[in-house]
Parts: structure tokens; sequence; C-alpha cells
């Protein structure tokens, strides 16, 4: 029992695959595999996850002009976001060890120090789209930043990636979090009016898998 | 009649003293002289003669004998009466600018008032040597050039009173009381006393700063003092003349501490800017705020009037103030209960029915709440304005509340009816139950200090809850069995991210006393836990992001999930039981 888009995938596969393009392909067939994945966990699992319960997945490619370097920011309906990494994202990719995760974005500030008091979230650091949260060094010596995304006030990064990088990589979407993030009360519906709609999202992803100067006619 | 008892020297500096040390030195003696009303009876007058004073006719003796009965204006203040009767000031400011702290002289008609008023001001003269010398003994204190000035113009008491703004003249008559009557009596409430309240504006304290500082000066003349606290306020003195009046009317009692509240705004637009200099002396006392329409507060007015210097306020409020044209406005009369309170017990029985309304942005989300379902019987039979519901803790929309239920209160804000029998309150639980959406038991009136009892130790307490659990991995019965070992778990919870936005971000520690499974089938078990109050239980079996350790998920080292939830109870012995 598979979707349709599920089938449509299926057979865009196929073309994909039909056409033995170099390069990219593997990495193509990855993304189909992700929304695949996607669709089947729907599928199977009739009761919503936590995460499908209670946040709606905004996404933002490319962050920075840096090739797949995608997130997936996590809104709650009470207007907080979790910053997490998006399945694409070259750090999760297999074959990536991470050797370390830094918090400390420059040599006088440490995401570590952040601290918020009472219900208004005083001492805060206030984070812009591009404010850099922490740094992931892989075993290959690739070193990647890792943005913000949302503007808002800094309310915890996720030390327990510190001591285990592995569950950035098992579990991206819940305890691999980045950062949570509480953007302002009247910026919280325009906050994420740059990023992509999982649908959005998707077809993103789907004209990555395409090559660029053929139509293909799903 | 009037019976002077002279006493010996020594005797009447003790008595004097010792009875009523604020009433030496009376109108129409001199200084030496003491004239105080007895205390056990307040119609017999004691003339306390402690060292040769002047001599007094016997015809002064009873032009003394009723001024002092009707007035009980003290000698020393007598320059003040003349100044503010002459400058604008009504007989009874007049009185309350002389430090006559009795009611009696407040109530008297008005028209004898001021009659008396003028009779004692202008009489003085003639207090005449008396036909018997009286003689005591020699003392050096004796002072008999009393300043009596003969004959100073009173003026005729004037329209409106630019001390009271007619507050004191035309605000306490019959018709006025009359028609606070109607108001009340078509607001509908019911009581057994009342308290009258009076919402004065504050431009009134301007003008009474100007009047003290004026009498003031006269008593620096004399060497006296003159605090602002020794002059009656124009409150009390209103109450004094309007409390006998509304309490006939109402045919109730003035009590203080009464439940029932009368209360009465005045205003008056003419004299509004009389504060305003205010501002350009005292610019940090006014302070623009969000919900306040003026910046001239009674309190900013005070602050101001406390730090201002009399000359620079002599300078911008020249004395005397204006006469007004008009009398004050009575812009609002109201009437208000203090809140009844209800408590009990609540059963939630559905999954889709949030605790409190739930709206966001103005748009309602979920049909009904337990809230609403108690209170609208309430409210219908206490006829409150409205509301304020709380509770021991709250569940989510999508949790039960079974066994006893949760302690509830409802604060009822100004009742209209709070004579409510027991029956009346047996039938009210009745009607609430009329839906299979929630069960209430125990409703009953309960005393404000009474509600502390719900709050009480709400960390300490412990709740009982049966969870539906999902893992992601399948699972054989033993695979949950481990659980029930488990005893006082210590968990870490941060705040969890679904409250984060409105609570302190914070790690608490939280105890699991006991959990107990029951496997149900490969991807779900039941679990019945007993835990300390304040611990989020749908954090504990999922997680939340790793931000409660350890959780159900962690421990069965699985991705693990809440589907349903029930709170089995809430172990707080309050309100009382009642029998049904
Ligand atoms: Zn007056």
């Amino acid at each position: 029992m598979l979707h349709p888009p599920v089938l449509e995938i299926h057979s865009h596969i196929a073309f994909v695959y039909s056409r033995k393009t170099r390069g990219h392909l593997e990495y193509k067939l990855y993304v189909c595999s992700v929304i695949i994945d996607l669709y089947m966990a729907e599928a199977c699992q009739q009761f919503p996850s936590v995460v499908d319960r209670y946040f709606t997945r905004w996404y933002k490619t490319d962050v920075k002009g840096q090739l797949y370097e995608d997130y997936c920011i996590l809104q709650h309906s009470n207007r907080i976001c979790v910053i997490t990494l998006a399945e694409c994202h070259p750090v999760l990719q297999s074959g990536k060890n991470i050797s370390s995760i830094s918090y400390q974005i420059s040599a006088n500030c440490s995401r570590l120090q952040n601290k918020v008091s009472g219900k208004s979230k005083r001492g805060a650091q206030f984070l812009t789209e591009f404010a850099p949260l922490c740094r992931i060094t892989c075993c290959d010596g690739d070193e990647y930043t890792i943005y913000s995304c949302i503007r808002g006030r800094l309310l915890e990064v996720n030390e327990n990636i510190l001591h285990n990088p592995e569950l950035l990589k098992e579990k991206p979407s819940t305890e691999g979090y980045i950062a949570v993030v509480l953007p302002k009360f009247e910026e919280s519906k325009t906050v994420t009016e740059g990023l992509l709609s999982q649908t959005q999202y998707e077809e993103v992803l789907l004209k990555r898998t395409s090559i660029p100067d053929s139509k293909v006619d799903l | 009649m009037f019976v002077p008892y002279i006493l010996p020297p020594v005797h009447v500096t003790r008595t004097v003293r010792s009875v009523c040390p604020a009433r030496a030195g009376v109108a129409g003696l001199c200084a030496a002289h003491t004239c105080v009303r007895a205390e056990h009876c307040p119609s017999t007058w004691v003339l306390l003669v402690d060292i040769a004073g002047p001599c007094i006719s016997s015809s002064s003796w009873e032009f003394v004998r009723k001024s002092h009965e009707m007035l009980l204006i003290e000698e020393k203040y007598k320059s003040i009466a003349k100044l503010l009767l002459s400058s604008g000031t009504c007989p009874r400011c007049v009185l309350r600018f002389c430090c006559v702290g009795s009611s009696a002289p407040y109530r008297l008609p008005y028209k004898n008032l001021a009659d008396e008023l003028q009779k004692f001001l202008s009489n003085d003269g003639d207090i005449a040597p008396p036909s018997k010398k009286v003689r005591l003994g020699d003392s050096e204190e004796c002072r008999s050039e009393t300043e009596i000035t003969r004959d100073t113009d009173v003026n005729e008491a004037p329209q409106t009173c630019n001390l009271c703004l007619g507050i004191l003249q035309h605000l306490c008559s019959t018709e006025f009381v009359k028609q606070i009557f109607h108001k009340v009596q078509s607001a509908g409430y019911e009581f057994q006393d009342f308290v009258f309240s009076v919402s004065l504006p504050p431009q009134l304290l301007v003008r009474e700063h100007s009047a003290w500082l004026q009498a003031q000066e006269e008593m620096r003349r004399q060497d006296r003092l003159l605090e602002k606290a020794d002059i009656i306020q124009l409150k009390e003195a209103y109450k004094w003349i309007i409390h006998p009046m509304i309490s006939e009317e109402l045919g109730v009692q003035a009590v203080s501490k009464s439940l029932f509240e009368v209360g009465v705004v005045f205003c008056h637009q003419d004299t509004d800017e009389d504060c305003h200099f205010l501002v350009t002396v005292c610019k940090d006392c006014f302070k623009p705020t969000k919900n306040k329409q003026s910046v001239f507060t009674r309190m900013a007015v005070v602050k101001a009037l406390d730090k201002i210097t009399d000359d620079d306020f002599v300078t911008h409020f020249p004395w005397p103030p204006s006469t007004p044209k008009t009398t004050c406005q009575v812009i609002d009369i109201q009437c208000n209960h203090a809140s009844v309170f209800v408590a009990g017990r609540y059963n939630k029985y559905s999954r889709t029915l949030p605790q409190t309304p739930w709206v966001i942005d103005g748009e309602r989300k979920m049909e009904s709440s337990v809230e609403e379902l108690i209170t609208e019987q309430l409210m219908t039979v206490f006829q409150a304005d409205s509301f304020n519901f709380s509770s021991s803790g709250r569940e989510d929309v999508d949790v039960r509340t079974l066994g006893r239920g949760r302690p509830f209160a409802i604060e009822l804000v100004n009742p209209h009816r709070v004579r409510v029998t027991e029956q009346v309150m047996k039938d009210l639980q009745q009607k609430i139950n009329g839906t299979d959406k929630i069960k209430v038991r125990d409703l009953q009136i309960v005393t404000r200090e009474a509600l502390a009892h719900m709050k009480e130790g709400e960390e300490e307490k412990t709740k009982c809850y049966s969870a539906l659990i999902w893992t992601e991995k399948t699972i054989r019965k033993e695979d949950v069995e481990f659980l029930n070992d488990i005893k006082e778990l210590k968990i870490l919870q941060k705040t969890p991210l679904r409250v984060l936005h409105r609570r302190p971000l914070a790690s608490r520690p939280r105890i699991i006393h006991t959990m107990k499974s029951e496997y149900m089938d490969e991807h779900h078990f039941r679990l019945y836990l007993k835990t300390q109050a304040g611990t989020y239980i749908k954090e504990f079996a999922h997680g939340d992001f790793g931000r409660t350790v350890p959780n159900i998920g962690s421990m069965m080292k699985t991705t693990a999930d809440i589907l349903e939830l029930d709170v089995e109870s809430v172990d707080v012995d309050w309100p009382p039981a009642l029998e049904d």
C-alpha cells in the first residue's frame, strides 16, 4: 500500500536511474528514499508522532549558499522553534562521522553561556537569521557552521549532543536538535515567511534529483 | 442643666490631661479654662478650671454651654473659623478645620449650624466677667488676653463651598439619599448591612492643602501647630452626616466591614484644572500610566503636595480658592457585594474538553470547557458579574480526570444573590451533572481563606495516573516488567517545550514513586504511575526531545510515546466531602 506520491517518486527514481547520470545520482536516490520513508512512516503509524502532533515543519535549503545544507525548523503551536538539521544535511550522510561539536562561535561568544530567567526569558542572546549557533567538525576535516535561521531569543542549546554526537545522526529531528529559539511575539507569524513548507520542500528535493537541462514529465 | 464643676488645680490638671487632652482650651473661655465633654454622658458638660481665670458672667455661661454643645469648637481655632467663613467656606468645612472630632455638630441642620457658627463668632466679645469670682489660687499661666476680636464680618454662607465643592452642603440632602436608595433597590442585592465609600475629585486635595496652609498660619500666630492630620477629613465628616441617613432609608446598619458596598463617585469639571500647576512643579509625580485615564490620581496629587514647598504652592494657587458656580456632580452610584466562593471536586470524562475555554487569536478552538459547564449554573443562581476559576493543578484537553476528581474553587464576583441554602447547592450540583462530559461532587460555599488549602502543598502531594504507552520497537511481556520494580525514581525535567513560552526555563527534579505496567500487545502497554505533583507525565513518556531524563523511551531503549492519559487521583483533602 503506497501513497500515490510515493509511486510517483518510485517512477522518478526509475527514470533517474535509467538515465544513468553520474555525480549526484547516489545522492538523488538517497533523497528519494528519504521522501519515501517520510510517507511510509506516515502510512504505518496511525498515531502521529510527538513532532507531528504539536509542531509544524519548516525547511530552509542550501543555507548560506552551501549546497544541501538544509535545515528543518519545528515550530510549536506556542511559537517556540526547535532548530534541527534536515536529513539531507551533509553532516548526517552515511560515511560522515562527527568528531566534535562546539557552541563557541567566536573568541568571546559561546552559546553555552546563554542563560535565561523568568517567564519573559530575560538575558537571552538574541539571534538573527544568520546568527551561528554551533560548529560541527567531521572526522574528514570538513567543518560546518549551523545557523539559527529564525530571528528570536535563544532559550537553550542541546548540550546532550556535545557528549553524544551520535544523537544528531540517530534522531536529528528530536533528541539531536541543535537549539530552541523563541521568536518575538509580534514576529511569530512572519518569522517563517522565508521558509519552505513540507510540500514545497519535497518539490525542491524532487527538482534536485532531476537533471537541470532536461524536462522531466512525471 | 449645665453645672460647672470647679475642681482643685492639681486634680484638674490630671483629669483634663487624662480624660481628654485634645479638648484643652475651648471657644468662649480663656485658654486657662478647659471645658470637656464627660465621656460617660455626651450631654453633660464639665467645666474644669485649673487656674485662676477671668470672670465670666452667668449669661455667658449659658452661651458658652450652648455653643460648646453644638459646635464643640475649641477657643484656639476661632481665628481659623473666622478666616474660612469669610473666604467662602461652608460651616461644616469650618468645623473640620477647627478639628471638631465629634459627629454631632456636623449632623446639625445646615441652617442651624450656620446660624450657630455666626452667633458664636460675633458674640464672643460679650463674654463679661461672671457675677461670682472663681478663685482657685495663683497661677502664672493665666492669660486672660486671648485674641478676642470684636465683631468680624462673617459673610452669608456662600452658594457652594470652595473646600468641599458642595459635598457637605448639597450632597447630604434627603433627595440625594433617596437617589442612592433607589439605585440600591433597583440593583437587587441581598445584603444585611452596608459600607459606604466615596470617591472624591483630586482637586479637593489641592483646595484642602491651600486652606490648611492658611489655617496653619493662623495657629502659628498663637505659637501653636496645626498638623494636616488634625483636620477632620472630608470623607469622614461626609460619612458622619450621610451614614445615619442611608441607614434609615435602607433599614440596615452601616458597618465598616460589611460585605456590601455602596459607593458614590463625584467629579467637578469646573475645577479640574486646579491640579494642573502641580505638573510644572513636580513632574515626576505624574507619569502617564496605561490604565489610568488621567495622570491626576489622588495618589499622585498627595505625593506632589507632600513635595511642593509652601511658597511654591501659594504662588501657583493663591488663597482663597475660587468659589465654584456649581456643586460636585454624581457621576456614579455603584453597588458591590464581596465575592462568594464555591468549591467542589470535578471528574472530566471527555478527551476533547479543555479545563478552561481554549481561545487562540480570539478564535475558539474547542466547544465548551470544564470551567464553563460548572460556572454557567452557578452564575445563574448567584447572579454574579463574573467569576474566577481555580483548581488544584489542571489536566490537558485530552486527559481525563477520574477517581474522586480534582478540587476546584470558583470566586463569584459581585454576586447579587448570596443566601443560598445547602439544598439549593445540592440541586445546583445535580443540574451541573446533567452532562456526560463532567461530574461534580462536594459542591459547597467556602470562605476565601479556605481556598489556601487547595494550593497548600501542591508540590508535596502525589498524583496517580494511568497512561497508554506506544513503543517503536516490538515488545514482549517481559520487556515492561522491569518497570514494576523501580521505586522512587528521580528524574530531571526541563520545562516542557509546550509550556516553555509562558513558564521560566528550569530543570526540576521530580520523583516517580511507583510504576505498574500492564502488557497489551507488541507496541502497547498500560502504565500506572504514582508521582510527585508537578511531574509532567507526557514528557516522562516521550522524553520531550531528550529534555526529561530518564524517560520511558530511554529506559526501554526505544522511542516511546503516550497515546492516552488519565488522572486517577489528586491527593488533596479539600474541600471536605459531603454526604450524598
Ligand atoms: Zn464645605
